[in-house]
């Protein structure tokens, strides 16, 4: 399946460019050139040249490129950035005793400045105790319910995507560095076979439209590539965070498929390929998106 | 109103005709990627055709391509090649082809295929993201992918 599919993902570059020479300036375009600058001190990387045999990517931008100027001017000031005020309640949630065990996440993580840095850029990631690939959700709640003796939140729910927002600003600047290697590789292939399966009614797949069409309009949007470095992002349209498996979970539903459900083994392993994807990308969430 | 009652008469046995001529997904015969026999033996409407391009739950064509013609329709998309002028660059025959399924034309073309019933990845029903109840009908039914094909016979 896997080669079949990837096969496909070449093979349109090439039918396009013999037959068809006016469909191939519409085939990957890159996004205008442009800097995040955050707070006009923190310089985000937003392109970068992906390691060989990830992806068919010669460039990988951050979703931030392709939005409008309006837009991108939203995210560049945390206090126009609204996904600022979900950090907040999540500090406060971190100080919060909550569960039978009497504990907050400061009891055991002091501040999330010293403990959490980084932790962001190399999520996610194979978790020993766990015996699988983790993602920062499935830490937070592995947490809550094994140390805190607290309830487990919802996988995509405020309250876990705000945490998770608190947790990645600590990680902002620093390039995404997911490891594919070692025992988080049979997940990695996992990944990345699902990211090249056309799913649905439709017949699409993640490369689809974030490979083989970024930069080009899909009626009313312009489509990124997909990457996750931004995520947690708040969206104009719903007016709240949203977490990378909800986003997903949308595009799936978009090839008129049957989703996978977030949490669930497929979707971690979606994500640790996509996140591949944008190894070397600065960490830009909470990011601004319409 | 005689006129009305007459044009409904016709509607309804226009209908007729149409189901017991209809080809099936399955039956659909490619000929280098062309489909000569029409699917439903019933004229294609290009006023139909229009609205099925035009719109979300149908077509919704103009996600992925541009026509100029229908500019009233906001927001087209720019995945696929422009449709001003493909009614002079294809035949009806050739036009029905990519609309059944654009897969016999363009090898592994992202452009859905509108009238198949399958077999399908991961299907699910329309945009819920649950699983189907049963089989999925095509996209679009015999008579759609018709006037679509007449609409764009128009566009010379
Ligand atoms: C039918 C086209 C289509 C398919 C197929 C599709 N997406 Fe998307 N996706 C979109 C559109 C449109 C957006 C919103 C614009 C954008 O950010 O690209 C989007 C946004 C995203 C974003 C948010 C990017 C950002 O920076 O905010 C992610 C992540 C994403 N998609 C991942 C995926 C993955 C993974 C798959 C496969 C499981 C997939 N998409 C399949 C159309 C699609
Ligand atoms: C998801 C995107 C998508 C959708 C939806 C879509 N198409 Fe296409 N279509 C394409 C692409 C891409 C091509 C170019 C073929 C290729 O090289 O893959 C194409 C090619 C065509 C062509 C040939 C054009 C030429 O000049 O060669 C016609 C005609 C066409 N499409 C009509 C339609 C109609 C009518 C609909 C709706 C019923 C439709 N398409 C829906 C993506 C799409």
């Amino acid at each position: 399946m896997k080669n079949r599919s990837l096969k496909g993902a070449f093979g349109l570059a090439t039918v396009t460019v013999l037959a068809f020479g006016a469909v191939s300036a519409m085939a990957e375009t890159p996004p205008k050139k442009a800097e995040l600058v955050v707070n006009e001190d923190t310089k985000l990387v937003t392109e970068t040249t992906p390691k060989e045999g990830i992806s068919n990517l010669e460039k990988a931008y951050d979703g931030w490129r392709f939005r409008s100027s309006e837009t991108q001017a939203v995210q560049a000031d945390d206090f126009d950035n609204p996904g600022m005020i979900f950090v907040d309640q999540a500090l406060d949630q971190w100080n919060a005793v909550d569960g039978t065990e009497g504990k907050s996440c400061a009891s055991c993580h002091g501040t999330p400045e010293e403990s959490m840095k980084g932790v962001r850029a190399s999520y996610p990631k194979w978790d020993d105790s766990m015996g699988k690939v983790a993602t920062i959700e499935m830490e937070i709640n592995n947490c809550r319910t094994n140390r805190m003796g607290a309830e487990a939140w919802k996988y995509t729910g405020g309250k876990m995507t705000a945490m998770n927002a608190l947790i990645t600003l600590q990680s902002r600047g620093m390039p995404v560095d997911v490891a594919i290697d070692g025992k988080a590789k049979p997940t990695w292939e996992h990944g990345k076979e699902m990211y090249y399966t056309r799913t649905g009614q439709l017949e699409l797949s993640c490369a689809s439209c974030h490979e083989q069409h970024y930069g080009d309009r899909i009626r009313a949007e312009i489509l990124s590539q997909g990457q996750i470095n931004g995520f947690p992002a708040y969206r104009l349209k719903n007016g709240k965070l949203n977490s990378i498996h909800a986003r997903f979970k949308g595009c799936v539903r978009d090839t008129r498929a049957e989703t996978y459900k977030p949490g669930s083994d497929d979707f971690v392993a979606l994500e640790l390929y996509v996140a591949s994807r944008g190894n070397g990308l600065s960490v830009t969430g909470p990011s601004v998106r319409n | 109103m005689k006129r009305a009652m007459l044009g409904m008469a016709m509607i309804v046995a226009g209908s007729i005709a149409a189901s017991a001529a209809e080809i099936a997904p399955e039956k659909v015969e490619f000929k280098d990627g062309a489909v000569e026999v029409s699917l439903t033996g019933v004229a294609g409407d290009p006023a139909a055709g229009r609205k099925v391009i035009g719109t979300k739950k149908l077509g919704n064509c103009v996600a992925c391509h541009q026509i100029t013609e229908m500019s009233d329709v906001p927001f087209h998309g720019e995945i696929g090649p422009s449709l001003d002028g493909v009614g002079s660059r294809y035949s009806e025959a050739e036009l029905r082809g990519i609309i059944v399924d654009a897969k016999h034309t363009f090898e592994d073309t992202i452009m859905p295929s509108f009238y198949k019933t399958g077999p399908y990845i991961r299907p699910g029903k329309a945009f819920t993201g649950k699983a189907p109840d049963g089989p999925l009908p095509p996209l679009l039914t015999a008579q759609q992918v018709e006037d679509v094909v007449a609409y764009l016979m128009t566009q010379k």
